[in-house]
């Protein structure tokens, strides 16, 4: 396959990722070297305990690496303020927003926070992005509802129309499919697929939806106790990197139907 | 309806005034002398007092609640109040161990209100320090209130080494008093006031940000630390100069918040703060009015009425905690 014009959003060199605490460094995985294209999506998996979350928290800032460098188009986030971070990378966290008293249009609106001036006034501009990322989700109809109001797949949509709105080269989701059916756990990761493809954003989202990302997924990143794969899953299904993510005694990934089968 | 209140509030007290002759007054249009003394020198900076305590109160408890994302905050709570509290009690009561010149410059007004501010400013640093390190924001309660019962304790303490004399002048400080201001202490109330106002009206944005939650907030590039600091001092500024001037008035700063998001159903601050602001004005001119005891020669203490009308407010909100607005 041809790829189009390259452009690296997100690049990882020699990462080392952990915590530091009195008693020494705890390296989670270390020599993560890994490259996200423009318009890609990406799906990160590993078993439970691996250090996904680690590693998206390294990524978002939120601690920081032990070894290594992150750049976001091809800037080292140490060297970005947080309001600039700000117009770079988005998020959708696992954790509960502090105030359901928002209604959907307030929360979506807060995503243009980087841009507005000091009281957060909107400008028309803002107003037609935060339009568009509500169309852009199908949630238009919700727009006067209040937070409390929804269900676990309808908040999931707002807060990543609220990602959408803060118009940034990268998003990055943390299991932005747990707690909800399969039928909701499909369609958010097609809708990320969907944007991926329209926006031209890169969307990288950690799961355990194996089976889902390998079907929707441009590129796979494996964690596995040793070390950090990336790929198309068509090539980590043929090179056997999916056998290495679950211990072996109970489950087995079944590279015919692209599944993991319980073992008889 | 603040200015309705506002002069029913100036036309209440023990001695009758018509209410023609309060706006005659306020002109400067009046024949009566000794009404025109009351109403200049006693009522009008107890009016404009209690607009100050009452919506100054209910901003620090909307930013405290807003801060520590958690609907039963407020500067009682979390041991804002009690350290006030302390640094007033180290200040009277502590003054008879220094004796002599010292002492009488101790308990001056002034030194009050500086104690008020720097105890309540140094108690609620602790609690933002000690709840870094925690997550559960129950937690940062249990911590506010065990502050509180470190200050009590210690508030006790000295009042058993106290005399009479101090202990009542303590007492009195703690029933809450909106009266005792002359307009050139009411102007220095004001102004430190009107700092932490701007402070306040500077972190709207952020404040809506805190909303999503401090992790989010950072990843829409608030810079967290310096906004929480900024609060924090606003609060302090708010609560402690309040505390200082007026006594520990109680769940004032708890429940106006919780009444104004029931009623303007919204947590954009944008509504709220000035929503909060006139609304507190309102219910402290109201529980004022109250204290007064309208057709009688007493006034109540006026924390006893900001209880009474506060108590009743947080068991509601308990009790219908499911639908409760945030």
């Amino acid at each position: 396959m041809i790829k189009k014009e390259q452009h690296i959003v997100l690049e990882t060199k020699n990462l080392s990722v952990g915590y530091t605490s009195k008693k020494g460094t705890n390296v989670i995985a270390d020599g993560i070297n890994i490259t996200l294209q423009k318009g890609q999506l990406i799906g990160l998996v590993g078993a439970n305990g691996i250090g996904k979350s680690t590693l998206l928290r390294t990524l978002t800032t939120v601690q920081k690496p032990l070894q290594g460098d992150i750049f976001i188009n091809s800037k080292s986030i140490r060297d970005y303020t947080t309001v600039e971070l700000a117009k770079q990378l988005s998020l959708v966290l696992t954790e509960q927003i502090a105030s359901k008293n928002l209604s959907v249009f307030e929360l979506v609106a807060l995503g243009r926070q980087p841009y507005t001036n000091w009281v957060g006034s909107l400008s028309a501009d803002d107003l037609a992005i935060i339009e568009n990322a509500l169309q852009q989700t199908n949630i238009v109809p919700l727009k006067d509802k209040k937070c409390f109001e929804l269900s676990d797949g309808q908040l999931q949509k707002v807060m990543i129309a609220r990602a959408l709105a803060q118009d940034t080269d990268l998003i990055i989701l943390d299991e932005p499919t747990t707690h909800l059916d399969m039928y909701h756990k499909a369609y958010i990761l097609k809708l990320l697929q969907r944007l991926a493809k329209e926006t031209g954003k890169t969307i990288l989202f950690s799961s355990h939806e194996i089976d889902l990302a390998i079907q929707l997924c441009d590129v796979m990143i494996v964690m596995n106790s040793t070390s950090v794969i990336s790929g198309t899953p068509c090539h980590l299904i043929s090179d056997g990197t999916f056998n290495t993510l679950f211990p072996e005694d109970l489950i087995a990934f079944d590279q015919n139907t692209g599944s993991f089968k319980v073992k008889k | 309806m603040l200015i309705i209140f506002f002069f029913v509030n100036i036309s209440l007290g023990s001695v009758s005034i018509p209410t023609l002759e309060i706006f005659k007054s306020l002109v400067g249009d009046i024949d009566n002398e000794s009404w025109q003394y009351i109403i200049q020198n006693y009522r009008l900076p107890k009016a404009f007092t209690a607009i100050l305590v009452g919506s100054g109160l209910g901003i620090s408890g909307l930013l405290m609640q807003t801060l520590f994302r958690n609907p039963l905050a407020g500067p009682f709570v979390l041991g804002i109040s009690s350290g006030a509290s302390l640094g007033v009690a180290l200040v009277i009561l502590g003054s008879g161990l220094f004796g002599g010149v010292f002492a009488s410059l101790l308990t001056s007004k002034w030194s009050i209100v500086v104690a008020a501010s720097l105890g309540s400013f140094l108690v609620l640093l602790a609690v933002m320090i000690v709840s870094s390190r925690v997550r559960d924001t129950m937690a940062i309660l249990i911590i506010g209130l065990m502050f509180g019962s470190i200050t009590s304790a210690v508030v006790s303490v000295l009042s058993y080494f106290s005399s009479a004399e101090e202990l009542q002048q303590y007492i009195f400080w703690g029933f809450g008093s909106l009266g005792n201001l002359s307009w050139k202490e009411l102007f220095i109330f004001f102004l430190i006031y009107l700092a932490g106002i701007l402070m306040t009206i500077s972190s709207i944005k952020g404040l809506n940000t805190l909303l999503l939650g401090e992790n989010y907030a950072k990843s829409l590039g608030l810079k967290l630390k310096q906004s929480r600091l900024v609060i924090i001092i606003a609060t302090s500024l708010l609560a402690g100069t309040i505390t200082a001037f007026a006594g520990p008035i109680a769940f004032i700063g708890l429940a106006i918040p919780h009444m104004t998001r029931q009623i303007f159903h919204t947590s954009n601050h944008k509504i709220l703060l000035p929503a909060v602001f006139l609304f507190g004005g309102i219910v402290m001119l109201i529980c004022d009015s109250i204290a007064q005891l309208p057709t009688s020669d007493y006034t109540l203490p006026i924390n006893a009425i900001t209880s009474l009308v506060g108590a009743p407010v947080v068991i509601w909100l308990l009790t219908r905690k499911r639908k409760m607005f945030f």
